[in-house]
């Protein structure tokens, strides 16, 4: 995924490491199941074409119960996250409670509206609360937020699209809502050239969060051609 | 407006004022002057007791090699030392910077600071700059939570990590850690496999070579700073000498021209000061 300050390509003033940032050429997935949420991404981290990190840990905590997949520049959703974690935990001692999932993602299309022309950052908000159970919310590029049951992002997302469309069904279970996450992933990684390495899982639930790796050789295997 | 007694304060950060004329002197092609860069390989891999950094000595002007034995495995504090690629003067101020904002930090809680905090003052500042300080770090050291490697790109993104390369040689370094490095290796293993990724990027990466510089920072006491671990580059000794011995030349023939010197001899003698009168002041 291309990322970097817009038009700093053509200006022959700045320097050569400014053109080649650091990015997440991403895939990255959330979906909802019937006790809460699936989340996903691949470990892949570029700048140009060297792979920086090959065991990135792109799901990233924000509080107990909610995490976020980062897609876009490492260091925009680096900063981003961190700005938004601050936000919650004040938030959380002043509620004395955990904060909503909603109030996470209004925090996280704040900061990437406001900061819109100076940001590369496409995030996906997930997690568990009281009032509303699993809950996904997609901040794009531009800044907007929407909720959704299911939801991919970064550059791999384009190449998996219709088997989301073919394969989410509402009210999965956990071990069927694991399944397609890795499964879309795999896939995404399989086809897009800046995703990679291992498939790295998240399920936040009341319970919490579990996470866990699948490894390399552990991916289902595909058609190979 | 401007006097002694209301000095005009110059306003803060970076000054962009001269980049409109410096893009038009660009486009009628007189390109600005570059930077030192180190062009560099760094690493950092942690094993069995603590950390250890490594890096070349080599600093680049484009093609000139400007300086042949130069540091680049910066102080931050006793628990953690930090290597720089880039802009030799931004890994410079930067670090500086870092380092005595942790020793502030010391100071204030009386507990040794650990990585982390490095890992983030120094994330927030490059963040802050947007990339345009070149700085391009391999943060290494240790603290009651353990070892810890980071590496810190100039845009300001984080990546923690068991064993991390940076700088024009970090594809030559880290060829050498991905076939060598596992985990809990003892000290020789370590000095040596950092010695060999550095030897890789020295030989094979143009914008790195001259020595190996190595820092070992135990969980167990004081680091230990090896400066010049070992000379990559030893000059081979010449085998024949290329000096014509004495009466190589024949002589053919010889002429003195006797050169005619006249002097004059000025024998200066002493003469009594001038006194002023008791009377006369000034």
């Amino acid at each position: 995924m291309a990322a970097s300050v817009v038009n700093a390509y053509s200006d022959p003033c700045i320097p050569e490491w400014m053109n080649a940032p650091h990015s997440t050429g991403t895939s990255i997935m959330a979906c909802e199941f019937n006790g809460g949420v699936v989340i996903g991404a691949d470990s892949r981290t570029t700048t140009g074409a060297y792979i920086a990190n090959r065991v990135t840990d792109k799901l990233t905590r924000i509080t107990d119960h909610i995490y976020c997949c980062r897609s876009g520049s490492a260091a925009d959703t680096q900063a981003i996250a961190d700005i938004v974690t601050y936000h919650l935990n004040f938030h959380k001692m002043e509620l004395g409670e955990q904060p909503l999932v909603q109030t996470a993602s209004a925090i996280f299309r704040e900061l990437c509206y406001n900061y819109r022309d100076s940001l590369v950052a496409g995030i996906l908000v997930a997690g568990w609360d009281k009032k509303s159970g699993g809950q996904i919310y997609s901040v794009p590029i531009g800044g907007m937020v929407q909720r959704q049951a299911v939801s991919i992002g970064g550059s791999g997302s384009t190449y998996v699209y219709g088997y989301v469309d073919a394969n989410f069904k509402p009210n999965m279970s956990k071990e069927e809502a694991v399944k397609f996450v890795t499964n879309t992933l795999t896939l995404a990684m399989l086809r897009d050239g800046s995703s990679g390495g291992v498939v790295r899982l998240g399920v936040i639930t009341e319970a919490g969060v579990e996470r866990s790796v699948i490894l390399g050789d552990q991916l289902p295997k595909f058609y190979e051609g | 407006m401007t006097s002694i007694l209301v000095p005009e304060v110059p306003a803060q950060g970076f000054s962009f004022e001269n980049c409109q004329r410096n893009a038009f002197l660009a486009q009628k092609g007189f390109p600005a002057p570059t930077a030192t860069k180190t062009g560099t390989t760094i690493v950092g891999i942690i094993y069995a007791d603590g950390v250890i950094l490594g890096a070349d000595t080599r600093a680049t002007e484009n093609t000139v090699v400007s300086d042949k034995n130069c540091q680049k495995i910066h102080y931050l504090a006793n628990n953690m030392y930090c290597c720089g690629a880039g802009t030799a003067a931004d890994t410079e101020m930067t670090t500086q910077t870092v380092a005595s904002q942790l020793e502030l930090q010391r100071l204030h809680t009386g507990r040794t600071v650990p990585v982390e905090t490095a890992a983030t003052l120094l994330k927030r500042m490059l963040f802050r700059y947007q990339g345009y300080i070149g700085a391009a770090l391999v943060l290494g050291g240790v603290d009651r939570t353990g070892p810890h490697i980071f590496c810190i790109y100039p845009h300001g993104s984080v990546d923690k990590l068991p064993y991390a390369t940076m700088g024009s040689g970090s594809l030559a370094a880290m060829a050498v850690f991905e076939s060598g490095w596992k985990p809990n290796m003892n000290e020789e293993e370590g000095k040596k496999l950092v010695r060999d990724a550095i030897a890789a990027g020295i030989f094979n990466d143009l914008g790195s070579g001259s020595n190996v510089d190595l820092c070992v920072i135990r969980n167990t006491g004081p680091a230990q700073y090896l400066r010049t671990y070992e000379e990559a580059n030893v000059k081979g000794k010449k085998q024949g000498s290329y000096r014509y011995a004495l009466g190589t030349t024949a002589v053919l023939k010889q002429r003195v021209i006797p050169l005619e010197v006249t002097s004059v001899n000025i024998t200066a003698s002493p003469q009594p000061m001038e006194v002023e009168p008791s009377y006369s002041r000034r």
